[in-house]
C-alpha cells in the first residue's frame, strides 16, 4: 500500500480540512459580514473543487482493492463518489442561501462556512468507510459540527433549544451505535467491514443479533427513521432555516449512504436478520410522517414530517437487500435532496414586508396572488413530494417499489403506496391554503437573487424535464451499487 | 476468575444506566450530559475488556479515539448549554418545550 496512493485516494477530503482550518484562521482575523459572505463563497469554491476531484471516481465505476486508501480504512470508491457529489451539492446550495437569511439577524459569521466544511468532511469519510473506527469518526466530525450549526442563531431562544434536543439525542444515538460496534468487535474479532461478514457468514451468534440491533437503531436515529425520529421535528422547526435545508439534505445522504454500507457489506451475509426490522423502520416512518404531519401549522415542521415520510420510502429499498433496491435508493436520494432543497429554500423565501421570515402555514394563504412565481415553484415541489407524474418525486417512488415488488415484496410495496396516498393528503392541503384561501397578505416580502436561482434550478429538475437526466442518474446509480457490492 | 462475561456485564449495567439517566432524569441538563459520559465510558470498558480477550490491539486503540471524541462532544455540549442558559436563565429539562406538537 502506497502512502502517496492513499494521499490521492483521500485528496478531496485532505482539500476539505485544509481549507477548513485555513478558513478558520482568516476568519480570526477578518471578521464582519463582508468577510463572512466572502469565506461562504470560498467554501463553496472548495466544495465545487472538491466535486471535481471525486465526479471522475464515480464515471469511472471505480471498485475493488485499488480503491482502499491507509491499510484499508477507507474506500474512495464509485459508491463513496455518488454520495459524496449528492453531499457536496446540497452543501453548497446551503451555504449559498445562507448569508441573506442571516445578516438579517446580523448573526453571519465566517464560523458557518467553517462548520459547514467540516461537516461535509465527517460525511465524506462517512460514505468512504470501510472500518467501524472510520465510520465513528466520520460520523461524529459532522454530528459535533452539526450540533453548533443548529444552535447557530444566538438572538432566537428556538435555535438554542434546536442545538441542545440535537446534542442529547444525538449522543444518545452515537452512544448506541458505538455499544452495537463494541459488541461486534468483540463478536467478530475485527472492525473491518469485510471481516464483519467474513465473521458472520456462517450465523448470526446471540451476541452478534444484540450488536446488529444496537448498530441499526444509533444509524435509525441519525436518518430520523421511526422509532426514533422525535428529534426531527423540533430540531427542524427550531434550527436557522439554511441550516435545516442542510440537516435535511447531505447529512441524511450521508448516514443513509453509511447505512447502506453497513447493512449491506458488513451484515451483507446476514440480510434475513435485518430485512424485518428494516421493512418495520420503512412502514412505519412513511406512515408515522405522513400521519404525523397532518395536525402541523408550522412550514417547517411540516417539512420535518414530509423527511421522516421519504426515509420511509428510502427504506423500502434498503430492505429488499438487492441491487436494484440500492440503487433505486441512490435514484431517490438524489431526487430527495433537489425536493427538499427546492421545500426549503422556498421557506426561504417566505418573508414578511419588513423581511421576517414567515413559518405559519396559514400566512401562506392566497400566495398565489401576491406572489405567483414562488407560489409555483412550491407547489411543484409539494406534488413532487406527493409523487403526483409527471413530476420526477413519482419516478423515485416509481423505481423504490418497482424494486420491491421485483424483490418479491408485494405486502410492503403495496402499504408503501397506501402510505404515500396519506401523505399526498398534507402536502395538497399546502397547496390548496395557497391556491384557494382567501390572500392574509403576509408573505408579501421580496426574495433574494440568489435564493430564487437555487429555487428554480430545483423545480427545473423536478419538472418533466427532469426526465431527461434519469436515464443517466440510472447508470450511475448501477455503477455505484456495483461498486458497494463488489467490495464485499 | 473474572472473565469477559463479567465485564461485559458490568458495562452492559452502566450502558443501561447511562440511557435511563437521560430519559428518567426530570431535573437538569448537566445530569444528561453526565449520563451520555457514563454511556461512552462504558462502551470504553466493553473495548477494552474485548481488546484484552481476544489479544488483539484494535479495541484499545478505538477507546483512545472514543475518549477523545467524548472530550470534544462534552466541551460542544457544555457549549449549547450555556448559549441556551443566557436566553431562557434556567436548565431544568422541564423548561426545554418552546417547540411542540
Amino acid at each position: 500500500m502506497d502512502w502517496l496512493q492513499s494521499l490521492r485516494l483521500a485528496a478531496p477530503e485532505i482539500l476539505l480540512s485544509l481549507s477548513g482550518l485555513v478558513i478558520l484562521l482568516a476568519s480570526a482575523w477578518a471578521n464582519g459580514p463582508r468577510a463572512a459572505r466572502l469565506a461562504t463563497w470560498l467554501a463553496v469554491v472548495v466544495l465545487a473543487v472538491a466535486g471535481a476531484m471525486t465526479a471522475p471516481v464515480l464515471f469511472a465505476g471505480a471498485k475493488g482493492p485499488e480503491t482502499l486508501a491507509f491499510s484499508g480504512l477507507f474506500a474512495a470508491d464509485a459508491f463513496a463518489a455518488a454520495a459524496k457529489l449528492l453531499i457536496y451539492a446540497a452543501a453548497g446550495a446551503s451555504l449559498l442561501v445562507a448569508p441573506a437569511f442571516f445578516e438579517r439577524f446580523r448573526a453571519m459569521r465566517a464560523e458557518y462556512p467553517v462548520l459547514v466544511l467540516f461537516a461535509v468532511l465527517g460525511m465524506s469519510m462517512m460514505v468512504s468507510a470501510t472500518n467501524l473506527l472510520t465510520l465513528y469518526i466520520g460520523l461524529e466530525l459532522n454530528s459535533l459540527a452539526a450540533y453548533v450549526l443548529a444552535a447557530f442563531l444566538k438572538t432566537d431562544d428556538r435555535s438554542a433549544e434546536a442545538g441542545l434536543k440535537y446534542f442529547v439525542l444525538g449522543s444518545l444515538a452515537s452512544g448506541i451505535l458505538l455499544f452495537g460496534m463494541s459488541l461486534t468487535y468483540g463478536f467478530t474479532g475485527t472492525t473491518d467491514f469485510a471481516g464483519i461478514a467474513t465473521a458472520f457468514k456462517d450465523g448470526l451468534p446471540a451476541g452478534g443479533a444484540f450488536a446488529l440491533v444496537f448498530v441499526l437503531a444509533g444509524l435509525a436515529f441519525k436518518i430520523s427513521a421511526v422509532p426514533f425520529h422525535m428529534w426531527t421535528p423540533d430540531v427542524y422547526e427550531g434550527a436557522p432555516t439554511p441550516v435545516t435545508t442542510f440537516f435535511a439534505s447531505a447529512p441524511k445522504v450521508a448516514a443513509l449512504g453509511l447505512t447502506m454500507i453497513v447493512s449491506l457489506k458488513a451484515f451483507g451475509t446476514q440480510a434475513p436478520a435485518w430485512q424485518p426490522i428494516v421493512i418495520f423502520a420503512a412502514l412505519a416512518s412513511v406512515y408515522w410522517g405522513a400521519l404525523g404531519a397532518i395536525g402541523q401549522t408550522n412550514i417547517k415542521r411540516l417539512l420535518a414530517y414530509s423527511s421522516i415520510n421519504n426515509v420511509g420510502f428510502l427504506l423500502i429499498g434498503l430492505a429488499t437487500a438487492t441491487p436494484a433496491g440500492a440503487s433505486a435508493m441512490l435514484v431517490y436520494l438524489a431526487i430527495y435532496v433537489a425536493m427538499t432543497i427546492g421545500g426549503f429554500v422556498a421557506v426561504l423565501m417566505l418573508k414578511d414586508s419588513e423581511g421576517n421570515p414567515v413559518e405559519a402555514i396559514s400566512d401562506l394563504a392566497g400566495l398565489s396572488r401576491e406572489r405567483k412565481v414562488l407560489a409555483a415553484s412550491l407547489a411543484v415541489v409539494m406534488f413532487s413530494l406527493a409523487g403526483i407524474p409527471p413530476l420526477l418525486g413519482f419516478w423515485g417512488k416509481l423505481v423504490v417499489f418497482q424494486s420491491a415488488v421485483q424483490a418479491g415484496m408485494f405486502p410492503v410495496a403495496v402499504l408503501g403506496v397506501l402510505g404515500s396516498v396519506v401523505g399526498a393528503f398534507y402536502y395538497l392541503k399546502v397547496v390548496k391554503v395557497m391556491y384557494f384561501d382567501e390572500p392574509a397578505g403576509k408573505a408579501l416580502g421580496k426574495s433574494d437573487g440568489v435564493h430564487q436561482t437555487i429555487l428554480a434550478l430545483c423545480v427545473l429538475f423536478l419538472s418533466p424535464l427532469g426526465y431527461l437526466v434519469v436515464k443517466c442518474l440510472t447508470a450511475l446509480a448501477d455503477l455505484a451499487v456495483a461498486a458497494l457490492l463488489t467490495a464485499a | 476468575m473474572i472473565g469477559i462475561e463479567h465485564y461485559v456485564a458490568v458495562s452492559s449495567i452502566l450502558f443501561v444506566l447511562g440511557v435511563l439517566g437521560i430519559f428518567l432524569n426530570r431535573k437538569n441538563v448537566i445530569v444528561i450530559l453526565m449520563a451520555i459520559e457514563l454511556i461512552l465510558l462504558s462502551v470504553n470498558l466493553n473495548l477494552v475488556a474485548f481488546s484484552s480477550f481476544l489479544q488483539d490491539l484494535t479495541g484499545q486503540i478505538f477507546a483512545m479515539f472514543v475518549l477523545t471524541v467524548a472530550a470534544g462532544e462534552a466541551a460542544i455540549g457544555l457549549a449549547i448549554l450555556v448559549i441556551y442558559f443566557r436566553d431562557r436563565g434556567t436548565i431544568a429539562v422541564d423548561d426545554v418545550n418552546r417547540m411542540k406538537g
